[in-house]
C-alpha cells in the first residue's frame, strides 16, 4: 500500500466523531461510578467487536477478534472516569444543601460560583459562595476550602447523599477548539472508539476503558494483569501550560521552559513522568511513524503527573509501556480546551503506528 | 575486584537507560551460567538451574540515578529534572554526561540567599552550545553525574557505586561459586532509583522461594552524620529494616549464623529511610521471605559515593557461604 492510499483512508474527525465526543464529555462518570460513559461507549463500539465485557471493577474490556493467531497483542487504555465530588452529608434536606468530598484532584479555588450536576438524572446545582457584597477585604484575600463549601440544589428531594457530581459545563466547539468538562480523558476514550474501526495487519487489539485512574490508576491495574498484554499504548490527555509569560526581571530574554505540553503542536509522546519510564522502543516507533508521515507531535515534558501506564506497565512478568495524550489547557476545572488539529493528529499518529507495528518492536533490546 | 567495579561504575546507565552496562554485564555472566534472558522490561536475568533446589532470586540494580532534559531554550541551555533521588545539593557546579558522550556543566539562576538550598527547576545544564540550533541535547535526553573511580587503596570512590558495587559482588559470586543449594537466578535489575520497577516485574517472573537483594546502605559513621549503627570497613550489613520493609526474621538469622560461623565481620543494619529492590521480591505474588546484604556506602547518591574493599569482599563471601546451605523456612517467623 502506497502512501496515498495510506493517508486517503486514514482516520478523520468529522461532525459524527464530534458527536460522540459531545456525548462522552457531557456524561457524568466520576471515579466510582463510570455507568454513564461505559454505556455510551458500549453502543459505539458494538458494530466492531466480536466481544466485550465489564470486569468486577467496572473495567470495560473490547476485542476485535474473539479468536486469532496473531502474534502481537496490543493494549489500549483510556480511562472513563474524571474528576469531580460526592454529597457526603444533607446540611438542610428543605434548601437542598450539602457538604461533599473531591473525588480525584480537583483545585479547590476552581469550586466556588460553579454550577454542577449531580447523580444519574444530571441534577442541577450550584457551589456556592458569599457574594462580594457582604465578604470583608481580608475575607477575599483567603482562599476556598472544601470544608467551607456547599452544594446548594436549590431545594430538597432531587439528590442524597453518596452521589456524585461534576462540574454542569456543556461541550461547546470554539473556534478549532472545543471546550468541555472531563476532556481528560473522553477525548482518549473517543480515540480508542475510533481505533477499533479500523483492521490492523499484525496484531490484535484489546481495548481498556479503565475506571477509576483518578484516584489511583486502579482500573488500569486489574484490566492489565487480565488481559496481559504483549505492549501497552495509554490514551490520555495531558496538561499544557503554553500561555504566554510574564517578563522576569532580567536581561535574559523569557522564555516558557517550563510548559508541559503546548496547544497546536500535535500528540504529545511521554518519556517519563512520575508512574513510569516510557520504552525507548515504543518512542522510536512513534517517533518514527510521525516523521515518515509528516504528522506534528511533540514530547511531554519529563517530571511529575502519571496515566495508567504507571499501573499497567508493573503488571506480571511487566509490559513495555508508553503514553500518548492530546494536549489540553486548564484540566480537572470546570472548562478545559483543546485543539481539534491535535486530537486529529493523536488519532491519526496512534492509527498509523499500529498499522505499522509488528512483534519486531520488541525483538530489539530495549 | 576493583578493575570489576571500575569499569562497572564508570558506564553510564540512568534509570530506564540501562542498555550499555547491561551489554557488559551481559558479557561477563553468560559463559558462567545455564541461561540468560531479558524480560520485558529489560532486566538481565541468569539462571544457574539446578532442578529440585529451592528457587533464590539474587538482584543488584543496574540503573543509577540521573537527569533527563525537558527544555533547550534559545540560547543553547537545557532544563531538566531528576530520575530518581538526585539532590539538588550535589549539583551546582558538577558536571554530566550524557548517553551520548556530550558532557556538560550545571549552572543556576542568580544566587538564592545562602540559606536556601536552589531547586533543580533552577539550574540547567549548559554543554557550551550558543543556540538552540548549535545544541547537541534535545529534550528527552538522558544524563549521569560525571565523576570517574579514584582508588584511595582500601577505600574507593566514585558515582554509580549505587548499586554497580551490588552488581560486583554478584558477579564476583558467580565467578567463585562452584556448588551452590539452590537454583539460582541473579538478576541485574532496571528502575530501581525510580521506585523499585524493574524488581517488582522480575519477582513475579523469577517466582522465587526467595530473595536477597545486595545493595548500599548509608552510615553514621561521618562528622554530625545520621544516628546510625552501620559504618564503613566492619563488614557487610544485614538489613533488619528500612522505610520499605521488615527483612525476614529466617533470613536475618540465616545471615548472622553464616557469618558467625565463617568468622565473617557483619554489622546489624537499621536504616529509617530508604529501601531496595527486596520490598519488591517481599510483596510479589503471595509474599516471599526477603532480606538484603547491604554494602556501607559513604554519600550515597552524591556524585562521589565511597565503599570499602574490605566489606566488599567479606560481602561476596556471606553470600557465597549464605548460597552453600538454605536455610529453614518450615517453621514460624
Amino acid at each position: 500500500m502506497g502512501r496515498n492510499t495510506e493517508i486517503l483512508n486514514q482516520p478523520t474527525i468529522m461532525p459524527e466523531q464530534m458527536r460522540v465526543l459531545e456525548k462522552l464529555c457531557n456524561a457524568l462518570a466520576v471515579s466510582g461510578n463510570e455507568t454513564e460513559a461505559r454505556r455510551l461507549v458500549m453502543d459505539q463500539i458494538k458494530p466492531y467487536v466480536e466481544e466485550m465485557r465489564t470486569d468486577a471493577l467496572g473495567n470495560l474490556l473490547a476485542f476485535q477478534k474473539k479468536e486469532s493467531r496473531k502474534t502481537l497483542r496490543v493494549m489500549i487504555a483510556a480511562h472513563l472516569d474524571e474528576v469531580g465530588f460526592m454529597l457526603t452529608s444533607e446540611e438542610d434536606r428543605e434548601e437542598g444543601i450539602y457538604r461533599f468530598e473531591l473525588v480525584g484532584g480537583i483545585d479547590p479555588r476552581w469550586l466556588a460560583g460553579k454550577p454542577v450536576q449531580v447523580g444519574a438524572e444530571h441534577a442541577k446545582g450550584v457551589i456556592g459562595c458569599k457574594a462580594i457584597h457582604l465578604t470583608t477585604a481580608e475575607e477575599r484575600r483567603n482562599p476556598f476550602t472544601v470544608d467551607g463549601l456547599r452544594v446548594d440544589m436549590g431545594g430538597g428531594g432531587k439528590a442524597k447523599v453518596g452521589d456524585w457530581g461534576t462540574f454542569a459545563t456543556p461541550f461547546q466547539k470554539i473556534g478549532g477548539s472545543i471546550r468541555a468538562k472531563a476532556l481528560d480523558d473522553r477525548i482518549g476514550v473517543a480515540t480508542a472508539i475510533e481505533l477499533l474501526k479500523y483492521e490492523y495487519p499484525d496484531l490484535d487489539l484489546l481495548v481498556a476503558f479503565t475506571v477509576q485512574e483518578e484516584v489511583g490508576l486502579r482500573g488500569a491495574k486489574v484490566a492489565a494483569h487480565a488481559l496481559n498484554p504483549d505492549l501497552a499504548i495509554v490514551l490520555d490527555c495531558t496538561p499544557a501550560y503554553d500561555l504566554p509569560l510574564q517578563i522576569e526581571d532580567s536581561f535574559y530574554p523569557p522564555e516558557n521552559e517550563k510548559y508541559n505540553t503546548r496547544l497546536g503542536h500535535g500528540p504529545a509522546i511521554y518519556l517519563s513522568d512520575r508512574a513510569t519510564i516510557s520504552d525507548p522502543r515504543l518512542v522510536a516507533h512513534f517517533v518514527q511513524t510521525a516523521e515518515k508521515l509528516g504528522i506534528p507531535y511533540q514530547f511531554r515534558q519529563a517530571g511529575g503527573g502519571g496515566t495508567d501506564a504507571g499501573a499497567i506497565h508493573l503488571q506480571r512478568a511487566g509490559i513495555p509501556s508508553i503514553s500518548i495524550s492530546v494536549p489540553g489547557r486548564y484540566l480537572h476545572t470546570p472548562a478545559s480546551l483543546v485543539r481539534i488539529a491535535d486530537w486529529e493528529n493523536t488519532l491519526r499518529l496512534v492509527y498509523h503506528s499500529l498499522q505499522r507495528l509488528s512483534a519486531d518492536v520488541l525483538q530489539t533490546e530495549r | 575486584m576493583k578493575d570489576l567495579l571500575k569499569t562497572l561504575v564508570e558506564i553510564p546507565a540512568p534509570s530506564g537507560y540501562e542498555g550499555q552496562v547491561r551489554k557488559q554485564i551481559r558479557e561477563w555472566v553468560e559463559p558462567l551460567v545455564d541461561e540468560v534472558r531479558l524480560d520485558p522490561l529489560g532486566n538481565l536475568v541468569a539462571v544457574r538451574k539446578q532442578t529440585g533446589a529451592p528457587r533464590i532470586m539474587l538482584v543488584a540494580h543496574m540503573d543509577e540515578i540521573g537527569l533527563m532534559v525537558t527544555h533547550v531554550d534559545q540560547q543553547g541551555f537545557a532544563r531538566f529534572v531528576a530520575l530518581g533521588g538526585v539532590m539538588p545539593i550535589h549539583c551546582v557546579g558538577g558536571r554530566v554526561r550524557f548517553l551520548n558522550g556530550v558532557q556538560g556543566v550545571i549552572g543556576m539562576e542568580k544566587n538564592p540567599p545562602s540559606s536556601e538550598i536552589p531547586s533543580l527547576e533552577k539550574m540547567f545544564i549548559d554543554v557550551g552550545a550558543s543556540s538552540a540550533e548549535d545544541c547537541p541535547i534535545r529534550i528527552g535526553d538522558v544524563a549521569v553525574f560525571d565523576q570517574s573511580f579514584v582508588d584511595f587503596g582500601k577505600r574507593v570512590v566514585s558515582k554509580a557505586m549505587d548499586d554497580r558495587v551490588g552488581v560486583a559482588v554478584l558477579i564476583e559470586a558467580l565467578r567463585r561459586l562452584e556448588k551452590s543449594a539452590f537454583e539460582m537466578y541473579f538478576v541485574f535489575s532496571v528502575q530501581e532509583e525510580v521506585g523499585v520497577r524493574g524488581a517488582t516485574v522480575a519477582a513475579f517472573g523469577v517466582e522465587p522461594d526467595l530473595g536477597l537483594a545486595i545493595d548500599v546502605t548509608a552510615t553514621g559513621d561521618t562528622p554530625k552524620g545520621h544516628r546510625m549503627e552501620v559504618c564503613l570497613g566492619k563488614g557487610p550489613a544485614i538489613k533488619i529494616r528500612d522505610a520499605g520493609m521488615l527483612a525476614d526474621p529466617r533470613l536475618i538469622q540465616w545471615m548472622v549464623q553464616t557469618a558467625e560461623k565463617a568468622r565473617i565481620p557483619y554489622q546489624r543494619e537499621i536504616l529509617e529511610f530508604g529501601g531496595t529492590d527486596a520490598r519488591a521480591i517481599q510483596l510479589s505474588r503471595g509474599g516471599v521471605p526477603a532480606g538484603v546484604i547491604s554494602i556501607p556506602c559513604r554519600y550515597v547518591h552524591a556524585p562521589s559515593e565511597m565503599v570499602d574493599m574490605e566489606d566488599v569482599e567479606n560481602a561476596v563471601k556471606l553470600l557465597i557461604n549464605l548460597l552453600r546451605s538454605a536455610p529453614r523456612l518450615d517453621h514460624a517467623h
